[in-house]
């Protein structure tokens, strides 16, 4: 998608912004801008990865490690050595994408999907770690007593105060990426996608473009991270599974990699789905899940974001 | 009691990787069937596996089914398993490209994963041993008479796909396929149900792997993703769609992970097969036996 129109987003935000008073207002949603942070840290993660698969063509399927990684610096360097988290955050945020070029650097140069399974292999080996060193990450039990997030004096102590500074992060990241799209590097991205071949022999440098895009989601990620820890005060390795892994997948596959709005209707999508409307299911809800992949992928591979296209497309006919 | 030297401590340690190992070598050569003829990498591929342990519990433990009739029941069930994958997941889809093949391959593992879940259960299921549990003694190693099974199905299955591909008209014209599909088609091959019957091979090899691999090291429905994750390192160390590569990568994978868990730290056991699969990546990206031309041809 060339043009972000300025209309939709506008009225994105808006809703975004008046949507605690709404809650407020009627019992029977009065937890949902609880779900709404969860989403507002998945968008973050989901807005990088589907930059990777909709405009590079790559896929990863280690993003909960960096997910972790971000959650982790935060969570140490804030409960044990009582570091400002902002910088933690930021620290977090280096240690990611250092990683992610160390992990995608070789994968990158080879053509096709080996970064797929490189960072399935580095997920799980992650997800390892956080386990075995109990002495910094707690082990399976995770670790408490991670302080909340404030700004010059300023508590993020609310659920709704907590809302409004996720969905700020969301905006910030969401008009960057947009940026990034319709500027000369984003017409390479996409090009990218469309032929390696052809792209590589109009001057683009193909393994560097996939190799900044890759390390770009790393830092988002791990921003969703240091966010996820300071806002539940607690982790533990079961969130950062190779299974969260495949969820973030799903987002993307059921939003649309192709449109930036895709990561966003994707992310609200799963999570209101997991947290509130697959508890009925219970034991089922991994099988929804696999299909709603499948049926995607078979009828639906624009994604849900792609219907007003397709519509379109079909009108026209 | 014999006293355990460290000679024999390490010996065990390359039994058991041995055996392990041609676990991961089944799996491997798995993905290098699928790979060679559609360039999928078929995550579903450690699924077959669970399935092949699983419904072999069922059939020789809940129905009593004697094992000369239960294995072959399995590996036929979980072969029409691998016809329905290719069915209804990865024929349907209409614009296929590389990055939507393998998510409708994860996709389907997750559907098969959640089925095998609700059948049956959480629990890890045991399988009885083919020829018991007394162990063997051998230069002061612990030989589970198991792991012989393992090895010998190994040997079998390799010397059946080579009869296959060298000396049948169907194996021949799968090759052709792996080669050129375009070109296979011109020549008259049936190109979509080469890629039926690859699905069959590798979902029954994969069948075969979780029927030996039971006895040993029990099964669970969650146990698909791991056993991918590791054959596919193997495939990646001895080189993408090379048959005596992946044999050697899954031995070599094996052993890596018995002697890294023995001799480092047991609590970074499956870790120790994935820095494998990583180390490769960075240092030798077309693996042991794989050329470098293939892998940078290649689409995958």
């Amino acid at each position: 998608m060339l043009q972000i129109r300025k209309l939709p987003l506008i009225v994105f935000a808006l809703l975004i912004v008046v949507f605690p008073w709404i809650a407020r207002g009627v019992p029977a949603i009065a937890n949902y801008p609880d779900l709404m942070v969860f989403a507002g840290i998945y968008c973050l993660i989901t807005i990088g990865l589907s930059l990777l698969m909709g405009y590079a063509g790559q896929i990863s399927l280690g993003q909960a490690a960096f997910f972790g990684i971000g959650a982790y610096v935060s969570a140490i360097l804030t409960a044990k050595y009582g570091m400002n988290p902002w910088i933690c955050m930021a620290i977090g945020m280096v240690a990611a994408s250092i990683v992610a070029v160390l992990v995608g650097v070789p994968s990158l140069k080879l053509r096709g999907h080996y970064l797929a399974m490189a960072t399935l292999a580095f997920g799980i080996i992650v997800f390892i770690i956080f386990n075995e060193e109990g002495e910094w990450t707690g082990g399976p039990d995770g670790l408490i007593g991670i302080p909340g997030l404030n700004l010059f004096g300023f508590q993020f102590n609310s659920v709704e105060k907590y809302y409004y500074l996720v969905w700020f992060f969301v905006f910030a990241v969401f008009l960057f990426t947009i940026n990034i799209i319709q500027s000369r590097d984003g017409r390479a991205l996409r090009a990218i996608h469309v032929s390696e071949a052809a792209s590589s022999a109009t001057g683009v440098n193909v393994s560097r473009y996939k190799i900044v895009v890759f390390v770009y989601s790393a830092i988002l990620a791990s921003l969703a991270g240091s966010l996820y820890a300071h806002y539940l005060n607690f982790i533990n390795p079961s969130t950062f599974d190779l299974f969260f892994s495949i969820k973030l997948l799903i987002m993307i596959a059921l939003g649309g990699m192709h449109d930036i709005w895709g990561a966003i209707i994707g992310a609200f999508l799963i999570t209101f789905l997991s947290f509130e409307w697959l508890h009925f299911f219970e034991e089922f809800e991994i099988i929804v899940y696999g299909l709603i992949l499948l049926v995607v992928t078979i009828f639906l591979p624009q994604g849900l974001a792609g219907i007003p296209h397709m519509i379109k497309n079909w009108l026209r006919r | 009691m014999e006293k355990i030297t460290l000679a024999s401590q390490l010996f065990q340690y390359l039994i058991t990787g041995l055996t392990v190992g041609s676990i991961y070598a089944m799996v491997a050569i798995g993905f290098n069937i699928i790979y060679n003829v559609t360039e999928i990498i078929n995550l579903a591929q450690g699924e077959f596996v669970v399935l092949g342990g699983l419904i072999m519990v069922f059939f020789h433990v809940a129905v009593g089914l004697p094992i000369l009739i239960a294995f072959p029941a399995t590996v036929i069930m979980v072969t029409l398993v691998g016809i329905l994958l290719d069915r209804l997941a990865i024929r349907p889809i209409r614009q296929p490209s590389v990055l939507t093949l393998i998510i409708a391959t994860i996709g389907a593992s997750i559907v098969i994963r959640g089925i095998a879940m609700i059948i049956w259960g959480k629990d890890p299921f045991d399988l009885p041993a083919f020829s018991g549990r007394t162990p063997i003694n051998l230069l002061g190693a612990v030989i589970q008479p198991q792991y012989v099974w393992v090895g010998g199905f190994l040997l079998v299955i390799v010397v059946l796909l080579t009869l296959f591909f060298e000396k049948t008209i169907i194996g021949k014209a799968m090759s052709a396929c792996a080669d050129n599909p375009d070109a296979a088609s011109l020549v008259g091959i049936n190109v979509k149900q080469m890629i039926s019957l690859s699905f069959c091979l590798s979902a029954a090899i994969g069948a075969v792997a979780g029927i030996i691999l039971t006895p040993i090291a029990l099964m669970d429905y969650n146990r698909g993703a791991m056993l991918a994750v590791k054959g596919f390192g193997a495939v990646v160390l001895g080189g993408l769609g090379s048959f005596p590569g992946a044999i050697l990568g899954g031995l070599v994978l094996g052993t890596i992970e018995s002697f890294g868990a023995g001799l480092i730290h047991s609590g970074y056991k499956d870790a120790f097969a994935l820095i494998a699969l990583l180390a490769v990546l960075f240092i030798k990206p077309s693996g042991l036996l794989g050329s470098v031309e293939v892998t940078k041809i290649k689409k995958f």
